[in-house]
């Protein structure tokens, strides 16, 4: 064998790393590397052992050794876990994070910014909401994932709203965003909505959705105020919930409460998806899970649900979304290897796999992975959820945006548009009066 | 001989003494090794009780961000919440109802459990018990299905003998009186084992002889039983108002605070603000928030103790 001289190991290497510039991410010898991860534990059956044995492969290709623990979001205990690795500076290398807690920890966070823009370059832009929540103070604080992330349509039975309604939302909202007649698509607002909601009650089927302490509420309450151009406090830091608008949403909501189960002021993330199972309701705002247990224990059921867009209001069209992420911890001792893992477990093809053994609950963060076509396939009924992705102009948000994510962190998780709502729809309280409390919490919220 | 063969050594005694020397004379007192005995127990407090408390004070004194001292600014905050109101006032109500309904309802099943044949009372003290030995957030659980709002069965049992369904979590009043009746059939137990406890060591003669003297039922209960419990009534308040008062889990599992935090007592709403929101200093100061009052509950209790035991 030729003995490699000075000049051709440079050769060598300098064309192995702008070949490794080329693929995205370079494959470096680990040996004695170890990854540990706090995962997300997926609640769709397979979807944990597909990625287990996708980050396994890659640890035994790139001879780092690979520790998963999957950790349960009931009860909070990823939060608490995060919470927990924060103040201890020790845990994982790598940990799954709901919606807000980048914000809440990018002090201790490895930026992502490399992986980020190396993704950016290659695929696209991720949505504005998971730009919102993760990139902050100029860098990417965060990775966005689209394992765990979701969106917030409307699950519709669409027997009951055809048969009770007069509305054929298959027909509104088709399986090709193509077939959609924009005239139609323009009149399904907030008043179309709540006269459909007038009717399906009156049949003795109305439409479910919590004002309570918990996700769900945020979620169909955020973009209801936005689409009438509430929000509660704008970019600028300046509290903007006092105005006619805000008291004409909660005008809204007292009339379109009357229409709904009285019990939503004590709902909890899973009573919407009960309700619609157990055949009473006939629509909710929720992700496909409700669908998914559905399909399990009342097929017929299932077999009638839609997804479809949210109302639009006469300031825009807005639908609730949840997206996770991964976070890599300063005091890792791995990083390049947990940031190489992370931009392999981003390209394409994985979150191809991904999405799959997800059954579609799993949303990508990058629009252009949104031709996936498990959200034609996936039924009964066929094509039930082509239009869990966003197909036409519906902006994703979660409630808090746009406010600086300090802020909007403390607008989720104070629950202040449930709490402001229930006071005016539930509590007796006058409507300007429920939104002057809002006004005053939030100018706390600015403390520093 | 000694056990090895070797001859005994008669000066054994003086050379022991070089030994015992190793020690300094101040530590081989009883009181020292009392002391150094009780260090382990001293080290676990410190570090679990004492650290976490002067922990929560400085947290609580600080800013958001955690990077400025802020004095007691986050307390002052605090007051000016309406929120924070209903969360005092909800705590107030909650343990007072709480443990008020606990020590009634404990005394009344001790004295029963007392009155039964000693067989009897083996099955009726273990059923008792189960509330108290399941763990709270499994039970709470099993209650949250019975609460559930919109297919409660509770309400289902309600509306089979012809009453009218509940808001058992939707409205503030009935969460509240739900969140409370757990609580109460959680900790009765605790009353009625350590009621039990004290009926059994008072001296069966002063039943009898006041008995003899014609005391009926109710007069036997209020100048013997009571004055003999005495002591342990004033414990087992305290100790559950301490317990109490810090409640956490069945109001997170039942309602999470809600409706419109109406049922978030200090614990579940520190928790909201310091792990939800990341403000872990406004979180501590809530939690703080409890000290004085169980300080000062718990000093006239004592007092009150040792003043009927001098």
């Amino acid at each position: 064998m030729e003995p490699t001289s000075r000049r051709n190991f440079l050769k060598t290497a300098a064309g192995g790393a702008a070949a490794a510039t080329v693929v995205g991410f370079p494959h470096v010898s680990r040996a004695q590397t170890k990854l540990t991860l706090g995962l997300w534990d997926h609640w769709v059956p397979g979807a944990n052992d597909v990625l287990k044995g996708i980050i396994e492969e890659w640890g035994r290709a790139n001879k780092v050794e690979i520790a998963i623990d999957f950790i349960t979001s009931i009860g909070n205990k990823l939060d608490l876990t995060g919470a927990a690795e924060y103040r201890a500076g020790a845990g994982h290398d790598i940990i799954a994070f709901g919606t807000w807690n980048g914000t809440l920890y990018k002090d201790k966070l490895e930026p992502m910014s490399d992986v980020a823009e190396t993704l950016i370059k290659k695929y696209g832009n991720f949505n504005e909401n998971a730009t919102y929540l993760n990139f902050q103070d100029g860098r990417w604080v965060t990775l966005p994932s689209p394992i765990g992330s979701h969106t917030y349509p409307l699950e519709t039975r669409m027997d009951l709203w055809k048969q009770h309604a007069g509305i054929d939302v298959r027909e509104l909202f088709p399986v090709d965003a193509r077939k959609r007649v924009p005239g139609k698509v323009q009149a399904w607002d907030w008043k179309m909505f709540l006269a459909g909601a007038k009717k399906v009650h009156a049949a003795g089927f109305p439409f479910g959705a919590s004002i309570a302490e918990n996700t769900d509420s945020n979620d169909w309450l955020g973009p209801l105020f936005a689409s009438h151009g509430v929000v509660p406090m704008n970019d600028k830091g300046e509290v903007t919930i006092e105005s006619d608008a805000t008291v004409g949403v909660i005008e809204y909501l007292r009339e379109l409460t009357q229409f709904m189960p009285k019990e939503i002021y004590g709902w909890d993330d899973a009573s919407n998806n009960r309700w619609l199972i157990s055949g009473k309701g006939s629509a909710i705002i929720n992700p496909p899970s409700a669908w998914t247990v559905a399909k399990r224990d009342q097929p017929a059921v299932a077999a009638q649900v839609w997804h479809h867009d949210v109302p639009r209001g006469p300031k825009g069209h807005f639908r609730g979304a949840l997206p996770f992420s991964w976070g890599i911890w300063r005091f890792s001792k791995a990083k390049q290897a947990a940031k190489d893992l992370l931009l392999h477990v981003s390209q394409r093809e994985i979150q191809w796999k991904l999405i799959t053994a997800s059954q579609g609950y799993d949303y990508p963060q990058l629009p252009s992975f949104m031709d996936h076509p498990v959200w034609t396939e996936i039924g009964p009924p066929p094509g039930g959820q082509y239009n869990y992705p966003v197909r036409g102009d519906e902006k994703l948000i979660v409630a808090g945006w746009p406010a600086k994510q300090e802020y909007g962190v403390q607008i989720y998780y104070k629950w202040l548009l449930p709490t402001m709502v229930g006071k005016a729809t539930s509590g007796g309280m006058a409507p300007r009066d429920a939104m002057k409390w809002a006004a005053k919490e939030l100018e706390g919220y600015k403390r520093g | 001989m000694s056990a090895n063969g070797t001859a005994l050594d008669v000066t054994a005694p003086a050379r022991v003494k070089p030994e015992r020397a190793r020690w300094p004379l101040r530590l081989r007192s009883r009181g020292a090794v009392g002391v150094v005995m009780c260090l382990p127990l001293i080290a676990l407090i410190s570090g679990l009780v004492a650290y976490p408390f002067f922990y929560s004070i400085y947290l609580s004194m600080l800013n958001k961000r955690e990077t400025t001292f802020v004095w007691l600014d986050n307390f002052r905050y605090l007051t000016t919440l309406d929120t924070f109101w209903t969360v005092v006032q909800m705590s107030f109500l909650f343990t007072f109802l709480a443990v008020l309904w606990k020590a009634v309802l404990g005394f009344t099943l001790a004295v029963v459990i007392h009155a039964l044949p000693v067989r009897g009372q083996r099955v009726w003290r273990g059923l008792s018990l189960i509330p108290w030995v399941m763990p709270l957030a499994l039970s709470s659980l099993g209650w949250w299905w019975i609460y559930e709002p919109t297919h409660s069965a509770l309400n289902w049992l309600l509306m089979l003998v012809g009453i009218s369904p509940k808001p058992w979590l939707s409205e503030p009043f009935w969460a509240r009186f739900s969140v409370v009746l757990v609580n109460i059939w959680y900790g009765t137990p605790f009353f009625m084992i350590t009621y039990l406890a004290g009926l059994k060591s008072i001296p069966q003669e002063l039943f009898e002889s006041s008995a003899i003297d014609g005391a009926s039922a109710p007069q036997r209960l209020r100048y013997v039983t009571l004055p003999m419990l005495k002591n342990i009534i004033a414990i087992t308040l305290l100790f559950s108002t301490i317990v109490t008062l810090a409640t956490f889990d069945i109001i997170r599992v039942l309602t999470r605070g809600g409706p419109r935090h109406t049922t978030h007592v200090f614990g579940t709403y520190a928790f909201e603000l310091g792990i939800a929101t990341g403000d872990v200093p406004l979180g501590a100061a809530v939690s703080l928030f409890m000290f004085p009052i169980l300080a000062v509950s718990a000093f006239f209790i004592l007092r009150g103790i040792r003043r009927s035991t001098v």
